[in-house]
């Protein structure tokens, strides 16, 4: 889960790394009033978790109150890359001297964690890891031993921090992996990291991802799902524990497992290319034990897609049996009734398979049909979706 | 032959009184793995019959080597116990333990991972993993052994049941092994591994490779077969259509220099001479081709 600029602030915070005042805004009044109580110059910033921000006109220094809450409104409602603007953070300004970036991340590749740091921070640091790579230090820190002080200052002295920032630099390094470690993220990112006219070491601006996986020991980072930009047909799907994401086409998808599901998306768009371009209109894996609830519950949700023109069950039966599926789809069309009004392709492979396919043939339900193979069955789904 | 397993492999299994781990070690015996145990820490001592075969329990994955023989350990206990379990096969000096669990937060598994490396006596296959078999010899985690018999394919993939979808694709040749190494960001063996692996076994004469999006563990495979494969390799990557992930800031490309897309593994396992199908199904009409089946 990637997290929103203030969120991370938050969390830095938490941890101790120096940020400066902010509070975050959803409305120009709020927005008046947050700038009111930090005082003096502020940073107007939109909250979007995308990249580019600055450059689409989503942050802007306002002189004054009254200014604050003119930006604010300016940028509230503004769209960046596709992401609409719900909430604005009012920060303090700094008087910046120095920019520089830091961040801490795991090495899929290496299978490490990885400290990366330079004294060119910035918006374009992605251009000096290109043109001058000497100037971005990449240290591999171990998953085991994790960044103490001497680590630290190894990294700091790596990048080449200057030496009147060194000592402040490597403390805010070792709280940043407080960060990484006790909040159970996969990225932490400070950019930049400034170093004010006063000679202070601040993360302005911070960016990070937590590890869904850690949920069980992170009962806090529920709270910060962004609830308003879930799509009301996965929040419902999430809500039944489904894994469900929807997509922008019209075949509708179910399947067993994360990587034929996948498979099964694409297996859809190359035969919707001979149907008018038709494509899969969801990602949904029902996992391993496929009840009949499992299934209506997913039938519902992609039945409730009015975007949806035909569905593809696709299942290999593994630890899953076929007739059970089948039952689950037998039941799952008697549980819906006159809900289901979209054509069901089947394709059952596997585990039971001859028992399942006889179960839907026996049920002859007028709105599925079985087919043998799945490029067959995409091919019969994408037909019926372009009719 | 086979990689990894045989079977002469002895196998414990580690949260074998769970209802995940009661369920699995007997498909695994029905199949014709030498289970000889199972770990669950403060239930030593007490003895399990599944199916007629009184299983032994263990605290520790040391005491069930030292009293079974086992030279294979697989887990399936529950996320928030997983890395505990991993380092007590890794204290152990298990040679071989294959991580089923599902969920592993990732910081846990890099830390496992780790620690085995440091060791250097074990090898970790997953997590979120379906396992490995090798048909009529052994079977360790949850892939179902019916779908097809020996042969002689490799298979390595980051998939579950697409696994069992190209085992099935191709049933009438049969593997030597498959693998499902897990899609997780951090695994213990990889493609390269597996494909090493199988270019060294005798018994395997072609190797197909299932891919998916993220990370660029692919193209790193298709550098490793461009090197040093000589045996055919087809391909297969999942997730051409699948929504590119919302990636935040400049940290992960910056590292990878790959964009992880669908399209970069197929390029660059095409570069290398590997011939990558569109579907399932057309990965195994091109192995069969190259088979002359």
């Amino acid at each position: 889960m990637d997290l929103f600029e203030y969120q991370a602030r938050d969390i830095f915070e938490k941890h101790g790394v120096p940020v400066l005042a902010a509070s975050v805004a959803t409305t120009a009044d709020e927005a008046e009033k947050a700038a009111a109580t930090i005082g003096g110059k502020v940073v107007v910033k939109a909250q979007v978790k995308v990249g580019g921000r600055g450059k689409a006109g989503g942050v802007k220094l306002a002189e004054n109150p009254q200014d604050a809450r003119e930006k604010a409104g300016a940028i509230l409602g503004m769209d960046i890359k596709g992401h609409t603007v719900r909430t604005v953070m009012i920060a303090a300004a700094a008087p910046i001297e120095s920019e520089y970036y830091l961040a801490i991340l795991l090495d899929r590749s290496n299978r490490t964690f990885l400290v990366m740091a330079s004294v060119a921070g910035g918006m374009d640091i992605e251009e000096v890891a290109h043109t001058a790579p000497e100037k971005l230090a990449k240290i591999p820190v171990s998953a085991v031993d994790g960044i103490s002080l001497a680590k630290a200052k190894e990294i700091v002295a790596a990048a080449q921090f200057p030496a009147d920032v060194a000592e402040q630099v490597a403390e805010v390094l070792l709280k940043l992996w407080d960060v990484f470690q006790g909040e159970d993220a996969t990225l932490v990112e400070v950019n930049p990291l400034v170093k004010t006219k006063d000679g202070k070491i601040i993360a302005l601006d911070g960016k990070v991802t937590l590890d869904e996986n850690a949920a069980f020991r992170q009962p806090d980072h529920e709270a910060l799902v962004d609830q308003a930009a879930e799509n009301p047909l996965e929040a419902a799907a999430k809500e039944k524990g489904l894994n469900y994401v929807k997509l922008e086409g019209e075949v509708g998808i179910i399947g067993n497992g994360a990587g034929l599901v996948m498979s099964t998306l694409d297996v859809v768009a190359y035969a919707g290319e001979k149907h008018g371009g038709v494509r899969p209109a969801n990602f949904l894996d029902i996992g391993g034990g496929a009840s009949a609830q499992v299934m209506a519950d997913g039938l519902s949700i992609i039945l409730g897609d009015k975007d949806v023109k035909s569905v593809f069950v696709n299942v290999f039966g593994g630890i899953t049996a076929c007739d059970a599926v089948a039952n689950g789809i037998v039941q799952a069309l008697e549980l819906l009734g006159a809900q289901a009004t979209k054509p069901i392709v089947v394709r059952l492979d596997g585990n039971n398979v001859v028992e399942g396919r006889a179960i839907l043939a026996k049920a002859a339900h007028p709105l599925v049909e079985q087919a043998d193979t799945m490029d067959g069955a995409a091919n019969r789904a994408a037909e019926l979706a372009a009719k | 032959m086979s990689i990894f397993i045989n079977d002469a492999s002895k196998v414990i299994v580690q949260g074998m009184t769970g209802s995940e781990g009661t369920k699995h070690t007997r498909r695994m015996l029905a199949s014709g793995t030498k289970v000889v145990g199972g770990v669950t820490p403060g239930k030593g001592g007490q003895v399990v019959d599944i199916d007629g075969h009184q299983l032994p329990v263990f605290n520790t994955v040391a005491e069930a080597m030292s009293a079974t023989g086992a030279n294979v350990s697989v887990v399936f206990v529950p996320p928030k116990f997983a890395k505990a379990a991993v380092i007590d096969a890794v204290d152990a000096a298990m040679p071989l333990v294959v991580v089923i669990t599902e969920g592993i937060p990732v910081h846990d598994s890099a830390s496992f991972y780790t620690y085995a490396q440091t060791k250097g006596t074990t090898q970790i296959i997953g997590p979120n993993c379906p396992g490995l078999i090798s048909p009529g010899k052994s079977n360790v985690g949850i892939i179902p052994s019916d779908i097809t018999g020996s042969g002689p394919i490799g298979l390595v993939s980051k998939s579950g049941t697409l696994t069992y979808q190209m085992m099935y694709e191709l049933r009438d040749i049969g593997f030597s092994t498959a693998v499902g190494i897990g899609g997780d960001p951090v695994i213990g063996t990889t493609h390269i591994d597996c494909l090493r692996a199988f270019q060294d076994d005798p018994e395997t004469t072609a190797i197909v490779m299932i891919g998916e999006i993220g990370g660029d563990a692919e193209e790193r495979a298709a550098a490793f077969i461009a090197e040093y494969v000589t045996k055919p390799v087809v391909g297969y990557v999942a997730g051409f259509t699948a929504p590119e992930g919302k990636t935040m800031g400049h940290a992960g490309a910056i590292v990878s220099g790959s964009s992880g897309t669908a399209q970069a593994k197929k390029d660059a396992l095409e570069a290398a001479g590997v011939k990558v199908g569109q579907t399932p199904s057309e990965t195994a009409r091109l192995l069969r081709a190259i088979m002359g089946r």
